[in-house]
């Protein structure tokens, strides 16, 4: 009798929250848990005529195909390559503008120059990619008909030239990220304890001392996370960097094709279901076991930085 | 107190701030030549190619996209309609599970804080969703394809929402609420809402921001033009931009022949996907701001 009155009770209290709950748990259900147990796919010769479930089984060899092609490599490597390059020129572009907003003491002009840095990360890859041809296409980008002339240059391509590809995509992501990056720096500098400062100064510490030896150790922790965090992710690549800013183009894949692109392609290009999901399987297993153990540790570090 | 500040920090100051307005305009340029792309007279363009400083301006462009409207229009009604109808669930969604994850003394707590943590760390790929929501749901072709499959409500925002609840709704005012007979739900309204605006503002700026500049969605589930928004009618008209005259999108000017002025009228079209974001920034940076440096490092 009493414990069905708590249970009751409890219930009661409990309820209202469940069904609060109730929607947007049913969302993650269908859009986040239903297609993990999807994976299965990867293991299965899919027959559309058959469904998922009774498609037969196949074991590995989706991936012992994926594996055998040139493909599975070159586009580890790339989005290895580009997430890595990003990561440290990036970290070292955002701090370096993070610096130099920090000496804007003029409230008008700090909010105005961060918003100037943070606009190109609030527009989509589909004008960043009309941006990028208006630059580089051959018939009347900017770079063809304006620069290459003026330099006694001779006309190319680039939408034909695989080798120019890593440093066009840098220079994107550099312009669209940097700024972003930048103000969670600048965040972190504006909580330093400005009598940190004052003091080096009486003890004759000039600007550059101050930074290398005051900034840069008190950001450390903040560096070492975001760092941490990114290569956690470094088996996921910005697929509109990669498919809509090089228009697609079959022939720069050699340099462009990541993970996300090939994933794309053979899904709704190549109707390579099989290849395709072994691809998503790969990048998901390989990315969950970085994501963890990157977390486990940012843990050490700083516990309240960890994601769980 | 005066700070008095060292030579070397006056000097740091001032090359800091000349370098910031440089590269302030190094950012800008890009933004700057496909306003100018699009205002410049098309005989020019084929002569020059994009330039920053033009032989001749016209304003063709934008009155051959007035000529047709109805493609452009119809474009910014689908992508107007996605992003209100998405943000508004999201906003509704998001705190609703927030708020019961939240509370210290409910039961489930624990078990659905780690639902909500895992979609962050693993996810299925996009094979089984794209299976999942064309074969069970019939979405392709249809306008909830482009609200419902990845965006409507996300891990990141409710454990944004929730960390909010927790830090910023004094315990106290629930129990005395509770102590008044108010039920959940009228706590939810009342209280926890009205305390939270900052950061409903904030992750209602960044879902906006998502379905405004999200074509994804568009690219794995509508072929049907007539539910094109404004980045898929700027995906395709960058591949071809025939379609925008072409009968499939349903414009005719009755029959006065238009020329094309196709490199101009390009970049008109980006400079009109990207007008609202232009527009809106300077009002919201602070939410969008504050929503950033507080996501970015605390999941």
């Amino acid at each position: 009798m009493t414990f069905s009155r708590t249970a009751l009770g409890s219930l009661k209290k409990t309820l209202p929250l469940i069904l609060m709950a109730l929607p947007g748990l049913i969302y993650l259900v269908i859009n986040n848990y239903i297609p993990m147990s999807g994976i299965i796919i990867a293991f299965k010769k899919m027959d559309y005529s058959k469904g998922i479930l009774a498609s037969d089984w196949i074991g590995f060899d989706n991936f012992q195909f994926l594996f055998s092609t040139p493909d599975a490599w070159i586009m580890t490597r790339n989005t290895i390559l580009y997430n890595l390059a990003f990561i440290a020129i990036g970290t070292i572009c955002a701090l370096a503008l993070a610096l130099g907003m920090n000496e804007i003491k003029e409230r008008f002009f700090a909010k105005y120059f961060q918003g100037v840095f943070l606009l190109p990360n609030l527009i989509s890859m589909v004008v960043i990619s009309y941006v990028a041809f208006a630059f580089l296409n051959t018939d009347t980008g900017f770079i063809n008909r304006t620069v290459l002339p003026t330099l006694g240059l001779s006309e190319t391509n680039y939408y034909t030239r695989a080798q120019d590809w890593p440093i066009i995509l840098l220079i994107v992501y550099l312009w669209k990220n940097t700024g972003y990056a930048s103000i969670i720096y600048l965040a972190s500098m504006s909580g330093i304890d400005p009598t940190l400062y004052e003091v080096a100064r009486i003890d004759g510490a000039n600007k550059w001392d101050q930074i290398r030896l005051i900034t840069l150790p008190l950001l450390r922790p903040t560096i070492v996370i975001l760092t941490m965090l990114a290569v956690g992710r470094i088996m996921f690549s910005d697929f509109g960097l990669f498919y809509q800013v090089t228009m697609n183009s079959g022939a720069l894949y050699s340099t462009t094709q990541t993970i996300d692109t090939y994933v794309y392609r053979g899904l709704m290009q190549l109707g390579n279901i099989g290849m395709s999901s072994a691809a998503g399987v790969y990048q998901s297993l390989v990315g969950f076991v970085l994501v963890l153990t990157t977390n486990y540790l940012v843990k050490k570090i700083s516990p309240e930085d960890a994601l769980f | 107190m005066k700070t008095l500040y060292s030579k070397s920090e006056k000097a740091f100051s001032s090359g800091a701030t000349m370098i910031l307005s440089a590269l302030a305009i190094i950012s800008l340029l890009p933004f700057l030549l496909i306003i100018i792309a699009s205002i410049t007279d098309e005989k020019s363009l084929i002569a020059n190619g994009y330039s920053f400083f033009p032989r001749g301006l016209s304003l063709d462009a934008y009155y051959y996209m007035i000529a047709q409207a109805r493609v452009v229009l119809r474009a910014y009604g689908v992508s107007i309609f996605v992003t209100v109808i998405g943000t508004a669930a999201s906003l509704i969604l998001t705190p609703m599970l927030a708020y019961p994850l939240s509370r210290p003394d409910f039961r489930f707590r624990g078990i659905l804080t780690f639902i909500v943590v895992f979609t962050l760390l693993f996810n299925g790929g996009v094979v089984p969703s794209y299976i999942m929501w064309t074969k069970v749901f019939q979405l392709k072709n249809t306008i909830w394809a482009l609200i419902i499959p990845n965006y409507l409500m996300s891990g990141f925002s409710v454990l944004l929402v929730k960390n909010y609840f927790e830090k910023n709704v004094p315990r106290d005012l629930i129990e005395a609420a509770q102590l008044d007979g108010a039920n959940e739900l009228t706590i939810f309204f009342r209280i926890m809402l009205p305390l939270s605006t900052p950061v409903l503002v904030t992750i209602g700026m960044l879902t906006g921001l998502v379905y405004w500049n999200d074509w994804i969605n568009g690219l794995y589930y509508i072929n049907d033009p007539s539910l094109y928004g404004i980045q898929q009618l700027l995906i395709r008209i960058l591949d071809n931009i025939q379609f925008l005259k072409s009968g499939a999108a349903g414009s005719v000017i009755g029959n006065i022949v238009v020329d094309l002025p196709g490199a101009s009228v390009r970049m008109a079209l980006a400079v009109i996907g990207i007008l609202p974001i232009l527009l809106i920034f300077p009002f919201l940076q602070k939410y969008i701001i504050r929503g950033m440096v507080v996501g970015a490092v605390k999941g």
